[in-house]
């Protein structure tokens, strides 16, 4: 009961999955993949629910398949969110130094943030992250922790991700409606990034392109700080409607070919290939030119990589990715996407792959479940900071409150 | 054909701006005469035509044509189109020597009653005749003024379409995108008369002003020849020090370009910058960056002058025309047309377009006719030919993505396949 780890769940409501996962962080702060649970998602559409109880039918599985294989109780999870709402860009904040010594206090620090934080949002939309990115005390640039240094004037860089408050709602009361608290949410494409880059790699510069079902979020980083986020409310989905608009073929039928004989690039080999689809009684239906298929495919893919290295090239980015771009989400899978992600983008390439997370193989190569592990590893992180320095009573009070709330 | 026009010596002389004329038809057209009767349209010459006399009486212009028969009993064309374009054809030569001198001719008119819509045609092949340039700014009635209305209004645009070099098409129901619930009614005529105004304005101050850039008379007759759809127009202006980036951002939300949709869709578009003499090459390239950004695949024509009474101001016009019809058939929710006459072919140098040719000039005969019905009680409706109609074509289904928010960007669907909206062609 008082043993040193502490459980952290990751939730993701995808378009296409609903995904939880368990993770069990160890006193030395290592983290460790125990559980999985996933359920098909029938309520949601671009990344938003659109059908509130199918929706929480599908949480309702996940999150018991995932209890189940973890063998704990799932009361607190951190919420992956997304969809075409939510954007992202970054802010100075402004604050005076006034004591007088002139030495930067931690109030300073949280004023300036706070001051950054207060930009002008539509009255409809609220903050999801507030991400610091530098300081500068008295212009002087790139200090990381101002505490303690002398100043008269402390700035702050933040990149602020912003979204529609009532659309952020909608998911955590959903969630809240299955008796599950809600400790944070955060930015798929946010947390799609924490599991995929290296410190390293975050100081190189690097952007994370997570394909989802619905929507396709990506992140830059660069010189270890975020410095752009952005969703494009395209993904998978769009891949199998234009397969089924295309082929004149019903939207499952669609989704099984995509999985089937779907390739990001056209290869040479296919030429005048076809492939007959047959009803259930084996008896042929169609032929369909595989082609046409990848044809199809290959645009709309294309088309989202481009999307994406526009609105790079206007944020002025696309000299800051070093260490190359990593892809993550269901459409990672996709043969050839690498490839066709470097001849859009002009630069390396290649499928992510989690770091420094033990546990569960069959978790961790698969590149949807990417963001679900990363709000988990988000969750260890603010759990981390969160018991880094426990006083004597709030311990206690902490071990209390856990002992009587357990039944 | 052309009696008179503009040899390419004339049009070398720098310092001749095109003489022009803004005609005014209708009671609605002689009012909005009325909006534009001040200093800044000095120079043109006004004429207010119209069949009713009060509406004239009214009017302070200078030259006022009163389209009068006996037999229509000093009263209007009440509300039928025919009758108009009787009254405008006997009194043809009238319109004609009215239009005599002019290299513009801005005819300004509100379809869908008798007046506006039965002369208007007749009006601009007159002018057409003289060898003007005709550009025509009408507005098409509120979906709440009735069927027949706007069956009227859109059988006289496609005339106008044919005969004017230029159409600029206001919906008025599309104002109702700029007015809120407690907008009176008064005050939506006067936001629908500023709109079109303004379009003549913007066109009115790229002829005639200094131009720093100068958009040529004959780019603008390049612009507007043989597009025969309606073109969209949108003019805003802003002030102050981030006026480059505001007038973008207004010209985006304008109503009449449907949040920039109209932009990406058109394949000319002409833009007009207007400012005072504080206006700089820096705002000129800003704003024209953002505009081309957003219409990619259109030609795009350019002007910016400058405008002394404009202190501090700027002022963009953006016209975007598209060379088929298919945005003008969107736009409006006719799905059935009756042509009243059967369409005869005239002696016309342009293009023939999908639109209907405009009705052959009556005989003496047919006039008497037409003009007669107004005194045997009930007029009879002529026997109508029905036309097939014309639906939207190519409607894509968005499967999936039906019922959820759109996603737009830089005004693509982009729910639509890729591979349709890039015409890649799957054999």
């Amino acid at each position: 009961m008082f043993d040193d780890s502490s459980i952290i769940v990751g939730l993701e409501i995808g378009t296409s999955k609903v995904c939880a996962v368990v993770g069990e962080q160890g006193a030395d702060g290592a983290l460790n993949i125990i559980g999985l649970g996933q359920a098909r998602s029938r309520g949601v559409r671009k990344g938003e629910i659109a059908d509130t109880t199918q929706a929480e039918e599908d949480v309702r599985n996940a999150v018991v398949e995932a209890e189940q294989m973890a063998d704990v109780e799932i009361r607190n999870v951190y919420l992956g969110v997304t969809g075409g709402h939510i954007r992202g860009f970054n802010n100075r904040g402004v604050h005076p130094v006034v004591s007088a010594d002139r030495e930067i206090s931690e109030d300073d620090v949280q004023d300036v943030i706070k001051n950054a934080k207060a930009i002008n949002l539509p009255t409809e939309n609220n903050v999801v992250h507030a991400i610091r990115q530098h300081f500068f005390v008295d212009g002087q640039d790139g200090v990381t922790n101002p505490v303690g240094m002398l100043g008269s004037r402390l700035e702050v860089d933040v990149h602020v991700v912003h979204g529609n408050t009532n659309r952020l709602q909608n998911a955590i009361r959903l969630v809240k409606g299955l008796q599950l608290e809600v400790d944070e949410i955060v930015f798929n494409g946010l947390a799609s990034s924490l599991a995929l880059l290296t410190s390293e790699q975050k100081e190189l510069g690097a952007l994370v392109i997570d394909i989802g079902g619905g929507t396709t979020d990506y992140v830059v980083y660069a010189g270890g700080v975020i410095r752009h986020t952005g969703v494009l409310a395209i993904g998978g989905d769009h891949v199998s409607n234009d397969l089924a608009y295309g082929l004149k073929v019903p939207l499952s039928r669609a989704e099984k070919l995509k999985l089937e004989h779907g390739c990001a690039l056209l290869d040479g080999k296919i030429e005048g290939q076809t492939v007959t689809i047959t009803n259930e009684l084996g008896l042929p239906l169609k032929t369909i030119n595989v082609e046409h298929l990848q044809r199809i495919m290959s645009l709309r893919l294309e088309e989202i990589f481009q999307l994406v290295a526009q609105d790079l090239e206007q944020a002025g980015l696309f000299d800051y990715l070093r260490a190359g771009v990593f892809l993550g989400g269901g459409g990672a899978r996709i043969p050839q996407i690498a490839k066709l992600a470097e001849q859009v983008m002009q630069m390396p390439v290649s499928i992510g792959q989690t770091n420094s997370i033990s546990g569960l193989k069959s978790a961790l190569d698969q590149p949807e479940f990417f963001t679900a592990i990363g709000l988990v590893k988000f969750g260890s992180f603010k759990t981390r900071k969160r018991e880094g320095k426990p006083s004597l009573a709030q311990g206690i009070k902490g071990a209390l409150g856990r002992f009587l709330q357990r039944p | 054909m052309k009696t008179k026009t503009q040899t390419p010596a004339a049009m070398l002389e720098p310092a001749k701006t095109p003489a022009a004329k803004i005609f005014g038809v209708g009671s609605a057209g002689v009012s909005l005469l009325e909006v534009m009767n001040r200093e800044e349209f000095a120079g043109a010459g006004f004429v207010a035509v119209n069949t009713d006399a009060t509406s004239l009486a009214g009017s302070t212009v200078a030259l006022k044509i009163h389209l009068e028969t006996k037999l229509l009993r000093g009263l209007g064309t009440g509300g039928d189109p025919e009758r108009g374009r009787a009254i405008a054809e006997e009194q043809f030569t009238t319109l004609k020597t009215a239009c005599e001198g002019a290299d513009v001719i801005f005819v300004v008119a509100g379809l869908g009653g008798g007046a506006g819509s039965g002369i208007t045609p007749v009006l601009a092949r007159a002018a057409r005749e003289t060898g003007a340039l005709v550009l025509a700014f009408v507005t098409l009635p509120f979906v709440c003024e009735g069927n027949r209305r706007l069956q009227q209004a859109q059988q006289s645009l496609e005339q106008i379409k044919s005969v004017a070099d230029g159409v600029i098409c206001l919906p008025c129901q599309k104002t109702f995108k700029l007015i809120d619930e407690n907008t009176s009614v008064l005050d939506t005529f006067r936001i629908t008369d500023e709109l079109l105004v303004d379009g003549v304005r913007g066109v009115w101050r790229l002829l005639t002003r200094p131009g720093l850039i100068q958009i040529h008379f004959d780019d603008l007759c390049a612009l507007v020849r043989n597009r025969h759809s309606e073109s969209a127009f949108a003019s805003v202006e802003a002030s102050g020090p981030a006026r480059s980036r505001e007038v973008v951002e207004k010209l985006l939300n304008h109503p009449l370009l449907e949040e920039g949709r109209v932009l990406a869709e058109s394949d000319a578009v002409l833009v007009s910058m207007m400012g005072g003499k504080d206006l700089t090459m820096a705002e000129v390239g800003r704003v024209m960056e953002q505009i081309s950004r957003h219409c990619e695949r259109a030609q795009v024509i350019m002007g910016a002058a400058v405008d002394e009474a404009l202190k501090n101001h700027l002022s963009v016009t953006v016209i975007a025309a598209k060379a088929n019809g298919a945005m003008a058939m969107a736009e409006t929710p006719m799905t059935t047309g009756y042509l009243d006459q059967p369409t005869g072919a005239r002696g016309s140098a342009r293009s023939a377009s999908r639109c209907a040719p405009p009705a052959p000039p009556l005989t003496q005969e047919q006039r008497e006719q037409v003009l007669a019905r107004h005194g045997s009680g009930r007029a009879r409706k002529t026997v109508a030919k029905m036309r097939q109609a014309q639906l939207p074509l190519a409607i894509i289904s968005k499967g999936r993505f039906d019922k959820s928010e759109p996603t737009i960007h830089k005004g693509e669907d982009l729910d639509i396949p890729t591979y349709i909206r890039r015409g890649v062609a799957l054999n």
